[in-house]
């Protein structure tokens, strides 16, 4: 299922540890995490609320620090001391896109503009970020759309033009948090088929945090977090290209 | 790609209706500032009238303004005859309250001898009073039209001519008499009293008195050099036109001056708090916004352009729709209003200013907010 698959993970992290609080408020939310995400990988995260799933999705996605640990998104160490927070947000918007639970597009601007900003706050041109933006609608079916403001759009519709944003500047780090949990199966599956879609055409890793059971089928592996420890679940659908043996 | 423009366009309404409480809340500061103005102009108006270098009244007075002066009818030709005077024209005034048409007329009287300073020197309908009694000439605050007929005292006027902006300092329209019309009216006592002070042994009531005598000077000579000669004769005192207008601005409506330019500092302070809460407000609305665009990478250079432009276009909005507003309501104001462009342009820089200090508040919210919250998180 996955197009092209390099040899060096999108995704490294090792040892990695988050807790919050000192002496007996301290909480471990994650705890010697290990994981890694490969180019053109779809991957599942799991597990109960309170477990630490948005917190990892908050570290990898560079708005959390962690306590310890090692981690490099594309190759590059990240939060290795000498980061400011205007270093990790051109980080976020070079190699990482966000998809959100409820897509969060910016209600005062239409689904060509939504995708289009992304681009202009990279310093694109405003012409080239409207041509870009058009052909990601386009390859996200949703062209049709594109002067259509969010509260006009359908759940589908508006999770598309979302991706499509997320798409924008060629990340190559998707982060996804529930994004079917407010579709019906139909549309779900749609999402998801274009998110590996994306993973397989564009060599993107894509990390989806998720509870809903009718997508567990689409991922390439899936991660089971509990009290902050990540664990490799077993299942046909986890290890279809060997990845999980070969690490 | 202007952020700030797309999301007024987007909750247009709600940016019109928030410009127009702010544009009436200035258009109030700017009638204030206009008020406090017209209060000023009003009270100078009277004293600038005869366009007198100086004012002589009864001795150790303030003038016919500020306290109740009476000098003889003669000080006029006393004046005249100073080498360095080119002309003297003697004035009364006197508030009167009539009943006219059924309605109560307040008016503010000036006696004053047609021909020579005092009087106004044209008027915009009718014409000057021609004849020795019985005419007026009134401002048009007064409501009077010309050929009215009015009952002063106990003669009857005709209005044979009309001016503009001639009210007290207590903003009561100015109507004038001649002199000895005027004379008539104050000092005339009315016949059941004269017949008593006649048998009283009384001698008859003197009307020959004026309350000033204003002059202009001959050219070339400083005022301030007629002034003190005057002061040397112990029964009069000389004041100076500038002399005249400190004792209106300073004493007269002093206390009213303040009193609206304290309420003025007190509105803009009001109206620099609500500015804030608009625009705190307006930062509130957009919290999830902000945490998206912070979390897809935006500067904050572009989330504080967000706010900042937001709120100029806020104060630019709001200050030409209050200025429009009370352009359009000053003239339907009791009193005189006076918009002055310098002051126009001072409120636009302070509330500009105010707009943009103000919006530092929604900034400091907006840089606090944490790109987690876009997650939910």
């Amino acid at each position: 299922m996955t197009g092209s698959i390099s040899a060096s993970p999108l995704v490294d992290i090792r040892d990695l540890s988050k807790s919050f609080g000192q002496g007996d408020a301290r909480v471990d939310a994650l705890r010697q995490i290990n994981l890694q995400v490969y180019a053109g990988q779809v991957v599942g995260l799991l597990g109960p609320s309170g477990s630490g799933k948005s917190t990892l999705l908050n570290v990898i996605g560079c708005i959390l620090d962690p306590s310890s640990g090692h981690m490099e998104l594309d190759g590059q160490v990240v939060y290795d001391g000498g980061w400011r927070q205007k270093d990790l947000r051109r980080l976020r918007l070079d190699r990482i896109g966000f998809i959100f639970q409820f897509h969060n597009l910016l209600p005062f601007l239409n689904a060509l503009e939504n995708v289009a900003v992304v681009l202009e706050i990279a310093g694109a041109s405003a012409e080239a970020a409207r041509q870009r933006a058009l052909e990601l609608l386009q390859y996200l079916q949703v062209g049709h759309r594109c002067e259509t403001m969010p509260s006009r759009l359908s759940g589908g519709e508006a999770q598309r033009v979302a991706i499509a944003r997320a798409l924008a500047n060629h990340p190559r780090i998707i982060l996804a948090d529930e994004p079917t949990a407010a579709l019906d199966s139909e549309r779900a599956g749609v999402v998801m088929d274009l998110l590996r879609k994306v993973a397989a055409e564009q060599g993107a890793a894509v990390l989806v945090v998720t509870h809903d059971e009718k997508i567990f089928d689409r991922f390439d592996q899936m991660f089971y977090l509990r009290d902050g420890m990540l664990a490799d679940m077993d299942g046909p659908h986890t290890k279809p290209n060997g990845l999980a043996q070969q690490h | 790609m202007n952020l700030a423009l797309r999301d007024i366009r987007h909750s247009l309404g709600r940016f019109v209706l928030t410009c127009l409480g702010l544009s009436l809340l200035l258009g109030l500061v700017l009638s204030m500032i206009g008020i406090y103005r017209g209060l000023v102009e009003e009270a100078l108006s009277l004293s600038r009238t005869p366009r007198a270098d100086l004012w002589v009244v009864e001795a150790g007075k303030r003038g016919p303004f500020a306290e109740s002066s009476r000098i003889p009818g003669d000080t006029r030709e006393v004046i005249a005859s100073l080498s360095r005077v080119a002309a003297a024209g003697s004035l009364t005034y006197q508030s009167v309250e009539a009943l006219h048409s059924g309605r109560k007329l307040r008016l503010y009287v000036v006696g004053y001898e047609p021909g020579r300073p005092g009087g106004p020197e044209n008027v915009f309908a009718g014409h000057i009073m021609t004849r020795s009694h019985y005419e007026m000439l009134a401002d048009a605050k007064s409501g009077l039209v010309l050929g009215e007929q009015v009952r002063l005292g106990r003669n009857v006027f005709t209005v044979v001519g009309l001016t503009r902006n001639q009210v007290s300092s207590g903003g009561d329209p100015v109507v004038y008499l001649t002199l000895q019309d005027a004379q008539r009216l104050q000092f005339e006592l009315e016949p059941p009293v004269a017949r008593r002070e006649a048998e009283r042994g009384a001698p008859p009531a003197n009307t020959d008195v004026v309350n000033a005598v204003v002059a202009r000077v001959a050219p070339g000579i400083a005022p301030g050099q007629v002034v003190e000669a005057v002061g040397r004769w112990k029964h009069l005192t000389a004041l100076s036109q500038s002399a005249q207008e400190d004792v209106l601005t300073k004493s007269v409506v002093d206390k009213s001056r303040r009193q609206i330019g304290l309420f003025t500092v007190i509105l803009l302070a009001v109206s620099a708090v609500i500015i804030s809460l608009i625009l705190y407000t307006m930062t509130m609305d957009k919290v999830r916004e902000i945490a998206t665009l912070k979390l897809i990478g935006a500067p904050d250079s572009t989330i504080i352009g967000l706010i900042i432009q937001e709120a100029i276009a806020m104060a630019v909005i709001g200050f030409s729709l209050g200025t429009l507003l009370i352009n359009l309501a000053k003239d339907h104001f009791p009193r005189r209003v006076i918009l002055l462009p310098e002051d126009g342009l001072a409120l636009a820089l302070v509330v500009l200013l105010l707009c943009v200090l103000a919006s530092g508040m929604g900034v400091r919210l907006a840089l606090k907010i944490e790109p987690a919250v876009a997650l939910g998180g």
